[in-house]
């Protein structure tokens, strides 16, 4: 996985026909504001006085750090290259001593979701689950856990340095902003991220909703229109 | 320096003041740009630290990360009037005219259907539209938040969402604050809204869009919410959308300019209680999710309702100053607060979660403006556009910080008349709260002599949580604007002043100083009339478990409506703060409320807060008490926090006006 270039994972998780139906669309429709291909970022900055860095590359340098990580499989990634990059996410933050009630409703709430989704997860929707105690949640712990909780393919459970978790913690805004409250575990944040990082979209639920609400709001993020791509029928 | 500031900010006041002086700027021109107090210390939250010791890098986003600018050296800019057309020659409507039920034909040039509306119109029969309106939200790559050479070779060309014009034409570009609707009572209208935004973001901003319109009393079809689960949100087929539109699609927004009541008995024949009169309203893009990065990148705009009393012409009616021939003498001013990146592009945190609180402040979307005014008397709807942040609003003499300078309100701090005008010293306002408020330029001139006044912002906040509850000195706060008084001789008034208005009233015998438009008796646990009548007291508890925000232990939930009221009836809702250290202003779509209680304190007449709101500003542990009516539509609609960042994260619930309701106390 870590070897695949960027238009392989495109074409592998179905953005690349995406990226080639937009060209086709941008030419039907001269309706959009500047006749500009609304999918294709900008290749000339916007006219600044100074040049600016490129978008992606900010949310990836301050957002999704490319930590070494070991899944539960035991196998090393790194969390922008080999899990997120080119991909659609739903990453959240657990540890599965967790006996707060946030973690294991969560868990059995993207368990239901996964289901939902069927088997999409894995190929166009990739699940992971970071833990807190990357000390006690070993490889072979992560992978008890998700057996535990009948956790299909295409949901990763991760672990790492406590080093590189907190980086990556603190980089995808799971944390407090006053540091006696982000240190008790206890408060850990229960939201759940997902995002289509092409597309710079990150959205944050919550991990104890309804499941087939966190469905709803994750599809309008995953299935969404966009120009060019083939759409379902209409429904009567 | 005030005692509460800890030494850290006196080292880097020191520091910057180096900085300054390097630069060449002396301790007088600081002054006059609204950089520095008279105290001598840096106003704060000025980004100038970024300025020279490189302590940001490059692309951060946060607060003193931003370029520094000069402050007062902009005029003051006003968004133009979005101009009626012409549906059956306008090629805005020719295509697909505007019908009450909506266009879902599929476009073939999309492959989705031409409309993103999913509804028919309520009570579109009744009202025929009149007017119609349309605009088009486009990607604007040009926009400037500062035209002075200077500040534009820190802080250049950006991209923003904006709304047009209405034209398809490319020269008719996007512009935010967005273009004003100025519709009368009475006159039933249809606004198209086309989306021709694209994914081309630069890091934030969603462009699929639903545009409420905040405060008006709409059926769910035009309200403009996030979702709906008679929408598509208990579908797992986008397709069937859920409240929002996408790149493509246009979406007709129906307002039946008739007052709430207009669908109750006693009401019909008026077309609704005068009463219940609207003034003072804003649209902005709900995109469930992603409302924040939205309003933020510009997706905002006011709407201001004129009747036969508020006329728009200061010789006729309530003789408030003239909004007509626009812009005059009653004139929006949109507050936001932003940041950059040390690079100069407009940025948003997508990963935070606790608030936004920006570094630059924001009038009309430019930086710290100026406005020439002259020796006269003013109505200026002052809106807080967010994200995050609240304003309590002074007004300032930089040359002498210890004179008081009044003004007037006329609205409650949610833009809706108030019994009478009051004379106060400050405005506090959170989110999406908007006062009117009159300053008598001539008044203050003969007072203090000051040729400038600035507008400052005192209540300190230093994250997106809540403020802090502090007032800070005169000139210490955030200064938003400067007016520069012109004139040796005071400028022709038709205008009353707030005093006469009230003493010609009191001679009338009126009610109120804006009668008819004196606030509707609250509804009673006994009254007669089932809209007037309280069904049921629910209380809302709003709450924070593992940084999740949640109502009475509940989550957000778009495939639900939380409870039902009974279509035509009144409520008594108590909203109460356990979040801990968290402010949230809490807005209720469909209806107005007033409150009647702030931590059991009964609001009286001559309260700010006496009269219609549709945003409850709940402050640390607060609770208050609203009473409600839920009148004419159908429908469901959200409870949220508007702190949009808040909303988005989720702290929102769904609740439905049907024929039968329930009586779930705690829902």
């Amino acid at each position: 996985m870590s070897t695949m270039t960027r238009r392989a994972g495109l074409a592998a998780f179905g953005l690349g026909t995406v990226a080639a139906g937009i060209a086709a669309w941008t030419r039907k429709t001269s309706s959009h504001a500047d006749g500009r291909d609304p999918l294709r970022p900008r290749t000339d900055p916007v006219d600044s006085a100074r040049p600016r860095m490129d978008p992606r590359e900010r949310l990836q340098r301050y957002h999704l750090p490319n930590v070494a990580l070991v899944t539960h499989d035991g196998k090393p990634v790194r969390f922008y290259e080999d899990l997120v990059k080119d991909r659609k996410v739903v990453i959240n933050f657990m540890y599965t001593t967790c006996a707060d009630g946030t973690c294991p409703i969560t868990t059995a709430n993207l368990v239901q979701v996964q289901k939902l989704l069927g088997d999409r997860v894995g190929r166009d929707v990739f699940f992971y689950s970071i833990t807190l105690s990357p000390d006690q949640d070993t490889p072979v712990v992560l992978a008890r856990y998700a057996r535990a909780y009948d956790v299909g393919p295409g949901w990763t459970f991760l672990t790492g340095t406590s080093d590189d978790i907190e980086r990556l913690r603190k980089a995808l805004g799971f944390a407090y902003a006053d540091p006696v409250e982000d240190a008790n575990k206890a408060n850990h944040v229960g939201m759940v991220r997902y995002g289509t990082e092409p597309l710079m979209i990150w959205g944050t639920a919550q991990g104890m909703a309804n499941p087939k609400h966190l469905l709803t709001i994750f599809l309008w993020e995953f299935d969404r229109p966009l120009p060019g791509k083939a759409l379902r029928a209409p429904v009567a | 320096m005030p005692k509460f500031r800890p030494s850290r900010l006196s080292e880097i006041s020191r520091r910057n003041r180096q900085e300054i002086i390097k630069a060449r700027l002396s301790r007088r021109e600081l002054f006059r740009m609204g950089l520095i107090t008279s105290s001598g210390y840096l106003v704060h939250k000025s980004g100038l630290s970024a300025w020279a010791d490189g302590g940001c890098n490059p692309g951060e986003c946060k607060p003193g990360c931003s370029p520094p600018t000069i402050a007062f050296v902009d005029p003051i800019t006003f968004p133009p009037l979005l101009p009626e057309r012409n549906p059956a020659v306008d090629p805005a409507f020719t295509f697909s005219p505007p019908n009450a039920v909506p266009n879902r034909a599929t476009n073939p040039a999309t492959g989705i259907p031409f409309e993103g509306r999913t509804q028919v119109h309520q009570f579109r029969d009744r009202f025929p539209p009149q007017q119609f309106f349309a605009t088009r939200m486009r990607p604007n790559f040009n926009a400037t938040f500062s035209d002075d050479p200077r500040n534009l070779a820190r802080i250049g060309k950006n991209l923003i969402w904006g709304f047009n014009r209405g034209g398809a034409e490319a020269s008719d570009v996007a512009v935010s604050p967005g273009p004003l609707i100025a519709p009368r009572y009475g006159r039933p209208l249809v606004i198209r809204r086309f989306n021709e935004l694209s994914f081309d973001t630069r890091g934030f901003g969603v462009p699929e869009v639903s545009t409420h319109t905040h405060n008006w009393h709409a059926g769910p079809d035009s309200d403009g919410g996030p979702c709906d689960p008679t929408t598509g949100a208990d579908s797992t087929n986008p397709f069937k959308q859920g409240r929002f539109f996408f790149i493509g699609q246009f979406y007709d927004y129906f307002e039946t300019m008739a007052r709430a009541g207009f669908d109750t008995p006693q009401f019909t024949a008026t077309n609704g209680d005068i009463r219940e009169t609207l003034t003072t309203l804003w649209y902005h893009d709900h995109r469930v999710e992603h409302t924040a990065e939205n309003v933020y990148k510009g997706l905002a705009g006011n709407e201001f309702i004129f009747n036969d009393f508020d006329t728009g012409d200061e010789t006729t009616g309530f003789r408030l100053p003239s909004f007509f021939p626009y812009p005059a003498f009653d004139l929006p001013l949109v507050l936001t607060d932003k940041l950059f990146t040390p690079d100069g592009e407009l940025c948003f945190d997508t990963f935070g979660l606790d608030g936004l609180v920006g570094d630059k402040f924001l009038v009309n979307g430019k930086i710290q403006p100026f406005m020439e005014v002259k020796r006269r008397r003013y109505r200026f709807r002052v809106l807080d556009g967010g994200p995050s942040r609240f304003y309590e609003l002074f007004l300032t003499n930089p040359d002498n910080l210890n004179q008081k300078i009044p003004l007037t309100a006329i609205t409650t701090t949610d833009g809706n008349l108030l019994d009478d005008p009051i004379r106060v010293q400050s405005v506090r306002l959170a989110v999406a709260e908007r006062a009117d408020i009159i300053i008598d330029f001539d008044e203050i001139f003969r007072a203090t002599g000051a040729r400038t006044i600035r507008l400052e912002n005192r209540l300190e906040q230093v994250n997106g949580r809540a403020p802090t509850d502090k007032i800070l000195p005169a000139g210490d706060g955030d200064f938003l604007m400067e007016f520069r008084i012109a004139g040796n001789t005071p400028a022709p008034d038709a205008s009353l002043s707030p005093a006469q208005m009230i003493a010609n009233a009191r001679a009338a015998g009126k009610e109120c100083t804006f009668a008819p438009i004196c606030t509707p008796p609250r509804p009673t646990d006994n009254a007669a009339a089932k809209e007037d009548r309280i069904r049921v007291t629910r209380t809302f508890r709003f709450e924070r478990r593992n940084g999740q925000w949640a109502i009475n232990q509940q989550f957000a939930d778009c495939t639900r409506f939380r409870f039902t009221i009974e279509r035509n009836t009144a409520e008594r809702w108590i909203i109460q703060n356990n979040s801990g250290g968290w402010q949230h202003p809490i807005h209720i779509h469909l209806e107005e409320f007033q409150m009647v209680r702030r931590n059991n304190k009964l609001i009286r007449r001559g309260d700010i807060e006496f009269g219609r709101k549709d945003v409850a500003r709940l402050g640390f542990n607060e609770e208050i008490e609203l009473l409600f009516r839920f009148r004419d539509f159908r429908g469901g609609w959200p409870m949220h926090c508007h702190n949009t960042i808040h909303e988005d994260h989720a702290m929102l619930l769904l609740f439905q006006v049907a024929d039968e309701g329930d009586k779930n106390r705690t829902p």
